[in-house]
């Protein structure tokens, strides 16, 4: 079985987020780098189910050069071999046709994302992906499972989940559950540095999106403390001050 | 040209964030002039698709087909590209639930469509330019993106726009678009669902905690409190990591994200990972032992105490509330 998982370098869950340039560009200024929490997950998984020998795991990722210290944790952290597509990563729709560009010439048998990146949260380019390719797709995907050609996925849905068969190939995007991370130990850190890194050039996109400029959540006013032992007037200020309740 | 609104039922209900969405979407039609017509699918009433007009749809699209009676968005992506074509709609508005964010990516590359998701406002339309602002970074910050294509996919954020009610015409038509065989690989075998816990994406009232509540077994409280004010309960990333609840109710980036008109946190010490799970909440309140909690910087009401002590004192004062209401 050949597994590609799509990663995305993106900033620390840690992070302050401000911008610069009049608001229209997000401050990378000090900001670490790390690799997709969801799409570390998504990894962990592929390289369950491929271990002994069942299969191979590939990561991509569009981004320019600055990202190949993530791509290279992804190997650290047992990928077989990496693909970058050598762009800015301008949004989902750009990133799901490169990807597709790259697998309709490079067919696998699963690919797996992240359910959302961290930083736009759009969780659009699994199904972008899948739609481009034609193949079925889940996501919020909390256990997978492969037998012969078929996996079993547990996908989250509000108040409940729901079991799906899917015969591959097919797009899932990840999220919690689905497996533990892995954290890379020495003979993979250094396994790493001489694992395939494929550069690949972009193909053209039209695009139909601009992200025009970033706000800052207004800050909330001054905390109204209550005693501890007058729940009472918190329950009638959340009814009479706050009408929440 | 139209408004296309996806409707999405529980057991043949409309839920809460799709009157969201068709008030939405009647808005962005009467900006732009023109009419709004909701698709419903699956096994819905009559008298329940006429909600939809009761809330501002023109005329309702209803798809009833044995084949569809479980969610499989390859078809249901599908089934509302075509309804799009058939009704001329330029701009189609989904909930960004679950099944929304699969949806809508499908919708979107079969429309040639520019997609916007998590939308929090109205567009801003003005000429051929459309803006709208969306939640980024996992809610610690918002962008602002123009969509500029002539389709446009447009996924709203739950509790982010009020329900209005707007009576339109709302005519029922029966729609019975072409169904693919490829559309149907993904098989639905079961449907897990529990009816007795308020949904943690769509509630208005959030009950959450945290490690300072020491142990799974310590959340009947909680649970409690959740019930008696129709909230869905929620924690922190280090408690579902324990183990001690499900990963379903993990708030923060790399969890759920919530925009709840409350949220009381208790027992959280407020890292800004979780922080921005819950940064779009209207009214925070946070309990705490700590006073040094970075929580209480981004609270509105908050106690400094005990949990354990709090909680129940809380309870008892909800009861008295709700006794006298």
């Amino acid at each position: 079985m050949k597994i590609l998982v799509c990663i995305s370098n993106v900033p620390d869950t840690t992070t302050k987020i401000t911008f610069t340039d009049n608001n229209t560009q997000f401050n990378t200024n000090g900001v670490q780098f790390i690799l997709n929490p969801y799409d570390e997950i998504a990894l962990a998984r592929a390289i369950e189910l491929t271990e002994g020998g069942k299969g191979t795991v590939t990561v991509i990722n569009v981004g320019e050069v600055s990202t190949e210290p993530t791509i290279r944790k992804a190997l650290a952290i047992g990928a077989d071999d990496a693909v970058r597509i050598n762009a800015k990563p301008q949004d989902a729709w750009y990133v799901a046709k490169q990807i597709a560009a790259y697998i309709e010439q490079n067919p696998y048998d699963l690919i797996l994302t992240g359910r959302e990146s961290i930083d736009y949260n759009g969780s659009k380019v699994a199904g972008m992906l899948a739609e481009l390719l034609d193949v079925p797709s889940a996501s919020i995907i909390k256990k997978l499972d492969v037998t012969d050609a078929t996996a079993v996925v547990e996908r989250e849905i509000e108040g409940g989940k729901e079991i799906l068969s899917i015969p591959l190939p097919f797009v899932a995007g990840t999220a919690e559950g689905v497996a533990e991370p892995k954290i890379p130990n020495m003979r993979g850190i250094m396994s790493a540095r001489t694992k395939p890194l494929l550069v690949i050039e972009p193909v053209e996109v039209t695009g139909n999106l601009i992200l025009s400029g970033f706000e800052n959540p207004a800050a909330r006013g001054q905390v109204k403390l209550i005693a501890a032992d007058d729940s009472a007037s918190l329950i009638a200020l959340l009814h009479t001050e706050a009408r929440v309740i | 040209m139209a408004v296309l609104i996806y409707t999405e039922n529980a057991g043949g209900k409309f839920k809460k964030s799709t009157f969201e969405a068709i008030s939405y979407a009647r808005a962005i039609a009467d900006k732009t002039s023109t009419s709004l017509t909701a698709i419903s699918i699956g096994d819905v009433a009559e008298s329940e698709l006429a909600l939809a007009g009761k809330y501002g749809a023109d005329k309702v699209l209803h798809v009833s087909n044995a084949q569809l009676k479980n969610f499989v968005n390859q078809a249901y992506a599908s089934v509302i590209a075509e309804a799009a074509k058939k009704e001329n709609a330029d701009i189609v508005v989904l909930s960004n639930s679950f099944s929304g964010r699969g949806l809508a990516p499908r919708i979107a590359v079969k429309l040639d469509a520019g997609l916007a998701d998590g939308v929090i406002t109205l567009p801003e339309i003005s000429g051929d330019e459309f803006k709208v602002k969306k939640t980024a970074f996992s809610g610690k910050a918002f962008a602002i993106v123009a969509l500029t294509s002539i389709k446009k996919v447009v996924s709203l954020s739950p509790n982010a726009y009020q329900v209005v009610e707007n009576p339109a015409e709302g005519k029922i038509e029966e729609f019975s678009p072409e169904l693919k065989a490829t559309d149907f690989k993904a098989l639905v075998k079961e449907v897990i669902q529990s009816t007795d816990k308020v949904s943690l994406p769509d509630a208005e009232i959030v009950v959450s905690g945290g490690r300072g509540l020491k142990g799974p077994e310590n959340w009947g409280m909680l649970e409690e409190l959740a019930s008696l004010l129709g909230a869905a309960t929620a924690c922190s990333k280090p408690v579902s990591d324990a183990g001690w609840r499900s990963h379903s109710e993990h708030v923060g980036q790399t969890g759920i994200t919530v925009s709840p008109n409350l949220y009381i946190a208790v027992g959280i010490s407020g890292a800004i990972q979780h922080l921005a799970g819950v940064s779009s909440s209207k009214v925070i309140v946070v309990i705490n032992k700590d006073p040094e909690a970075p929580f209480f910087k981004v609270a509105d009401y908050g106690i400094v105490g005990d949990a354990f002590e709090v909680v129940p004192k809380l309870i008892a004062a909800v009861k008295e509330y709700k006794a006298s209401a």
